[in-house]
C-alpha cells in the first residue's frame, strides 16, 4: 500500500505542477502505517467524535496526506491530479474546511504541533482514549515553537501524544547539518520529557513496533525520530534536496512510475 | 453628582469569564503566566481544571487552543494586547482565522493606558492587526458593563472573535436598565447636528464629555459607541454622517488601520466627508501614568473637545 501511496503523491504533484514530493515519498510509509494500521478512524464519518487525530505539522507534504486519505477511501484516488489546481478541495497546504479526513490546517511550519497538543489535551480533560499524532519535518523542528509545545506536553504528561519527526536529513537550503544543525534530536525530546524511539523510517516493522511501544508508554509523550530517505522510491529524487519542492514533468513523471511500478513487481503484492 | 464608579475593564472580563463558566461547560481559558494581570485568575479560583497556564509562550498558547477548539471546547487566550495580537499574529491568522476556529482572544493592557511599562507594551496596532484577519470579529468594550457582555456575546457566537481590554479602571458608563449589548450593531448615545464624534473603548467616554463641552460653545455633536469594529455598523455612521457632514473618530489606537481606517474605509464608499481621526499618530507611547499619557496624547475630554473645535473651525 504505501507504493500505493507513493504513487498517488507522484501522480498529485505531477498534476500540479508543482508541490513537494520528497519529504511527501520520505514519510509515505509513516503516512500508510498510520491510517491503515495505527490509528481509529473512519473514512465514511470523518468527523467521528472519538476518533484519532492526525496532524501533519509539515504541512507541506500535503501530497503524502492526501494520497493515503485518498486511498484509505476518503475522497476518490481519481481527484489527486486536481492538487493545488483552482477550485479543487486539494489546497497546496491542507484545509480542515475543504478536505474530508484533514483534522486541522496547517503549513506554516511550527504551529501544527502546539494543535496537536490541543487536541491531546481535551482529549485528557474528557477521560477521552482517543490518541492524537503529529508529523514534523527535521528542519520544521528548527522552529522555536515546536519547543514550546514539547515543553507544554512533556510538562502535563500527554502520553496520548505521539509526535512523529521525519528525519529525512534535507530542507530546502541542503542538509539539515548544514544549515542549522537540530542534533541530537532524540537528545532534546528526551530533554523535554519525552519517551523518544530512534527508527528507520522507512521500514515497516521498525515503525510498527515504534508506535506499539508508543501505546504502552503511560505518563510521557512519544517522539518517533524516523530517519528516512527523502524522495524513497523514485531514484532521481532519493536524497536529493532539489526535489523538496518541485514536480517531475512528463518524463520524469514516467520514470518516477516505473520505479515505483518496479517496486511493486519486487513487493509481488505483498505489501 | 455621585461619585463615578471606575472598573478596568480586564477586571471584567476576569468576572465574565468566571459567571459563564456555570453556563457553558465547555468554556476552557488559557493563559500565558499573566493570570494576576489578565484577571483570569478569577476563572482558575472558580473552575481551576478548566484553567490551562501555558507559561510564557504565546504563540503555543495559540495552537492549543486551536487544538482544542476542534474538540468542541470553547477556548479564550489571554495575554497583553502586545502578545495576544502582536507576537501572535500570524499564529492567530493561520492556526485561528484560516480554519474559521470557534477561539476567543481576551487581550488585555492594550493601548497607551497600559502606563508605567512603557512603549514596549503599550500595543497601539491590534485592531489593526486583527481587522486585517478574514473573517475575525473584533470587539473593543468602553466600560465594564459592555465587557461583560461581549463576553457573553462571543462565548454565544460561533467563531474567532478579538476582544481588547485596558488595565486602567475607567467609568462605568452604560450602566443603565435598557442597555443592550449586540454584536456588530453600534450604539447612538448622543444625538446632535453639527458633527459626528465616532469612539471606541475608553475614548467613548471621553468623547461624551468632549460632547458636553462643545454643547457649552454652542456646537451640538453626535456621539456614536462603536464596540464593534467588525464587522462595523456601517448604516450607522453613514446615517450620522449624511446629517452632519463632519467626522471625527477617537481611539486609543494608532490612527492608521484602526477604528479611524474602518470608518474612512465605509464613508469613502457611501457618503465621503471630511473625516478627523485622533488616535496614537503613527508613534510609539512612553512611560508614565495612564492619565498622564491619556491627557499628553489628547484622548480625554478635554482634548477631544480642542481637537474637534480646531477641525470645525478649519
Amino acid at each position: 500500500m504505501a507504493n500505493e501511496v507513493r504513487k498517488g503523491i507522484v501522480t498529485a504533484v505531477h498534476g500540479a505542477k508543482a508541490g513537494h514530493p520528497g519529504g511527501s515519498l520520505s514519510a509515505a510509509d509513516i503516512f500508510t502505517y498510520l491510517y491503515f494500521e495505527e490509528m481509529n478512524i473512519d473514512p465514511k464519518d470523518p468527523k467521528k467524535a472519538d476518533r484519532d487525530r492526525f496532524v501533519l505539522s509539515k504541512g507541506h507534504t500535503a501530497p503524502g496526506l492526501y494520497s493515503v486519505l485518498a486511498n484509505r477511501g476518503y475522497f476518490p484516488v481519481a481527484d489527486l491530479p486536481t492538487l493545488r489546481h483552482l477550485g479543487s478541495y486539494l489546497q497546496g497546504h491542507p484545509c480542515m474546511q475543504e478536505t474530508p479526513g484533514v483534522d486541522m490546517s496547517s503549513g506554516s511550519l511550527g504551529q501544527g504541533i502546539s494543535a496537536a497538543v490541543g487536541m491531546a489535551l481535551a482529549g485528557k480533560m474528557d477521560n477521552k482514549d482517543y490518541r492524537v499524532y503529529t508529523l514534523l519535518g527535521d528542519g520544521e523542528i528548527q522552529e522555536g515553537q515546536v519547543w514550546e509545545a514539547s515543553m507544554f506536553a512533556g510538562h502535563r504528561k500527554l502520553d496520548n501524544l505521539v509526535v512523529i519527526v521525519d528525519n529525512n536529513g534535507l530542507q530546502i537550503d541542503g542538509k539539515i547539518d548544514d544549515v542549522c544543525s537540530p542534533y541530537p534530536i532524540d537528545k532534546k525530546f528526551e530533554a523535554f520529557n519525552f519517551h523518544v524511539i530512534n527508527i528507520d523510517g522507512n521500514d515497516f516493522d521498525q515503525i510498527r513496533a515504534a508506535f506499539k511501544e508508543a501505546r504502552t508508554t503511560k505518563g510521557m509523550p512519544t517522539a518517533i525520530i524516523a530517519k528516512t530517505v527523502k524522495g524513497k522510491g523514485v531514484s532521481y529524487m532519493e536524497n536529493n534536496a532539489g526535489w523538496h519542492g518541485k514536480a517531475p514533468n512528463d518524463d520524469e513523471y514516467k520514470i518516477a512510475m516505473d520505479d515505483l511500478e518496479k517496486i511493486a513487481k519486487e513487493l509481488g503484492g505483498a505489501n | 453628582m455621585a461619585d463615578v464608579v471606575k472598573i478596568a475593564t480586564r477586571e471584567s472580563y476576569g468576572n465574565a469569564l468566571a459567571e459563564c463558566g456555570k453556563d457553558f461547560p465547555n468554556l476552557v481559558v488559557l493563559d500565558a503566566d499573566l493570570a494576576g494581570a489578565t484577571k483570569t485568575g478569577i476563572f482558575k479560583k472558580a473552575f481551576p481544571e478548566r484553567h490551562i497556564d501555558c507559561g510564557i509562550a504565546e504563540c503555543n498558547m495559540t495552537g492549543i487552543a486551536a487544538g482544542l477548539s476542534t474538540c468542541g471546547k470553547i477556548p479564550f487566550i489571554s495575554s497583553f494586547a502586545m502578545f495576544a495580537a502582536g507576537r501572535n499574529f500570524e499564529q492567530v491568522r493561520n492556526s485561528i482565522g484560516y480554519p474559521h476556529l470557534n477561539v476567543k482572544i481576551g487581550a488585555t493592557h492594550a493601548g497607551i493606558t497600559v502606563g508605567e511599562d512603557g512603549a514596549t507594551h503599550q500595543c497601539n496596532e491590534d485592531i489593526a492587526l486583527m481587522r486585517a484577519v478574514p473573517g475575525m470579529t473584533v470587539i473593543v468594550p468602553s466600560d465594564d458593563v459592555e465587557a461583560k457582555a461581549a463576553v457573553r456575546a462571543a462565548i454565544e457566537y460561533e467563531g474567532p472573535v478579538y476582544l481588547r481590554f485596558g488595565r486602567a479602571a475607567v467609568p462605568v458608563i452604560n450602566d443603565r436598565p435598557d442597555y443592550k449589548f449586540e454584536m456588530g450593531k453600534g450604539v447612538l448615545l448622543k444625538e446632535g447636528t453639527d458633527v459626528t464624534i465616532v469612539a471606541t473603548g475608553i475614548c467613548v467616554d471621553s468623547a461624551l464629555k468632549a460632547a458636553d463641552m462643545l454643547k457649552e460653545d454652542g456646537i451640538s455633536a453626535e456621539v456614536i459607541n462603536i464596540h464593534t469594529i467588525k464587522p462595523l455598523d456601517e448604516d450607522l455612521i453613514v446615517k450620522s454622517a449624511g446629517k452632519t457632514k463632519k467626522v471625527v473618530t477617537v481611539e486609543e489606537h494608532s490612527v492608521i488601520g484602526g477604528l479611524g481606517s474602518a470608518v474612512c474605509d465605509a464613508l469613502s464608499a457611501k457618503c465621503p466627508v471630511p473625516v478627523k481621526k485622533l488616535g496614537m499618530q503613527d508613534i510609539f507611547g512612553e512611560s508614565g501614568s495612564a492619565s498622564a499619557l491619556v491627557e499628553k496624547y489628547r484622548l480625554d475630554g478635554k482634548g477631544v473637545y480642542e481637537d474637534v473645535k480646531a477641525f470645525l473651525n478649519k
